[in-house]
């Protein structure tokens, strides 16, 4: 029992323990986390056999990819968060042919291999591993990227309804007329926007009646300049002090096109209602003993 | 090393994998016990790698079945393996949103198979 095998079997008492409870568990999140745990620990034993470049590829895939994938789909298919009871079904076939298939396979690899030892090979590092990939099985490499290319423009295609939707033959066929509006509204809303207008038009026209209503006075009293101004309500100085921010601010602000300063300000310095010459927090008070 | 270690751990993953998707009803799971048994095959690879190829070299590379002399090809295949895996997943969990789109549920038993036929002979009828 060497150091390499006490690993293992930790390693694998791990991985089939948490995959136990993947196939086992009621909660779906708790399946998805518990199928981290289980691809980790595999990709810890990859590690022992010297695989180094394939943990580190299960890691960034599986664990990375593929889980997060997963988790993300059991939330938009609004997944039950606590406990599910409906999630499996009836047991008897499955662990009929799951454990005929663990049992067969066990006996048939115990009986193969019996206690045998083998020499670990030097851990294979990432140069050679790319040295034939690129080589030997570049080939296979080519056609596996054809593949992914493949299915990621599958899973596009699958998850746009708008790609390949046959008409439906149910549908009544709408015979071609004018568009529904200027612009492509419906009639409800065509109709809010004329109302909309409509309002806005008969406002116009009394701020125009009115306006001419006071010109009119003006030009029949001429003693209107000699009235007194009225005192600035502070409503009116309100009305100022906005307008004055408004379009001062509009003025000192850079216009369109305009080159911004390049005026040289230092390091910035942040307004803070405390100055600073002041400490930052006020002085504890003095401890009363 | 002890190979029939790494060889019973993956043996116990794919029987796993294959009770999970035998046992489930939820499609996301389903998929989850698929990785299981990929995993479990990776497993082999890597490991047959490191043990078998390791111990062959009294005997006559032949070339078919031996294009790289050195004992990483396993290792080459479990990266196939992996992202195959990944093209996989992908395209399932396409297939399962659009299914959960149209009928708000990913209970593989109530599948209807043959309801796009039927809906079929009804418009012909």
């Amino acid at each position: 029992m060497t150091v390499a095998d006490a690993l293992m079997l930790a390693l694998g008492a791990v991985a089939v323990g948490s995959a136990a409870h993947v196939v086992t568990s009621t909660h779906l999140v708790r399946a998805g986390f518990s199928l981290v745990v289980s691809l980790g620990a595999i990709a810890g034993l990859y590690l022992v056999l010297g695989a180094e470049l394939v943990a580190w590829v299960q890691i960034l895939v599986y664990v990375g990819a593929v889980v997060v994938l997963l988790l993300f789909a059991v939330m938009l298919t609004r997944a039950p968060i606590g406990p599910a009871k409906d999630l499996d079904r009836p047991a008897a076939p499955a662990v009929l042919i799951g454990g005929g298939i663990g049992l067969g396979l066990t006996v048939l690899l115990i009986d193969a291999f019996r206690w045998t030892e083998y020499e670990l090979p030097p851990p294979g590092t990432g140069r050679r591993v790319g040295e034939q990939i690129f080589g030997a099985w570049v080939l296979p490499f080519e056609v596996l990227s054809i593949l992914l290319l493949a299915a990621l423009v599958g899973a596009i295609v699958l998850s746009r309804p708008d790609i390949g939707a046959r008409p439906d033959p149910n549908a009544v066929a709408v015979p071609p007329g004018p568009p529904p509006g200027p612009v492509g509204e419906s009639d409800e809303v065509v109709a809010r926007l004329a109302r909309i207008a409509a309002r806005q038009a008969a406002a116009q026209q009394r701020v125009r009646e009115q306006s001419a209503v006071v010109e009119g006075e003006l030009v029949e009293g001429d003693l209107v300049e000699d009235a007194p101004v009225p005192e600035p309500t502070r409503e009116d100085q309100l009305k100022d002090q906005a307008r004055d921010v408004v379009f001062r601010a509009r003025e000192a602000g850079p216009t369109l096109g305009a080159r911004p300063e390049t005026e040289e300000r230092g390091p910035r310095i942040v307004e803070s209602t405390v100055g600073r010459d002041q400490p930052a927090l006020p002085p504890a008070p003095a401890e009363d003993s | 090393m002890h190979a029939v270690i790494p060889y019973v751990i993956a043996a116990l993953l794919f029987a796993l994998g294959g009770y999970g998707v035998l046992r489930r009803r939820n499609a996301i799971l389903v998929l989850m016990a698929v990785e299981l048994m990929l995993n479990a095959v990776n497993l082999i690879l890597v490991a047959a790698d490191s043990t078998i190829k390791s111990a062959l070299t009294g005997v006559q590379p032949e070339a078919w079945a031996y294009p790289v002399p050195e004992p990483r090809a396993g290792a080459i295949f479990a990266l196939f393996v992996i992202v195959l895996a990944a093209a996989e997943v992908g395209v399932g969990l396409a297939i399962v949103l659009q299914y959960y789109r149209l009928r708000r549920d990913v209970v593989l038993d109530e599948v209807m198979l043959d309801e796009h036929d039927q809906e079929n002979a009804r418009v012909t009828e």
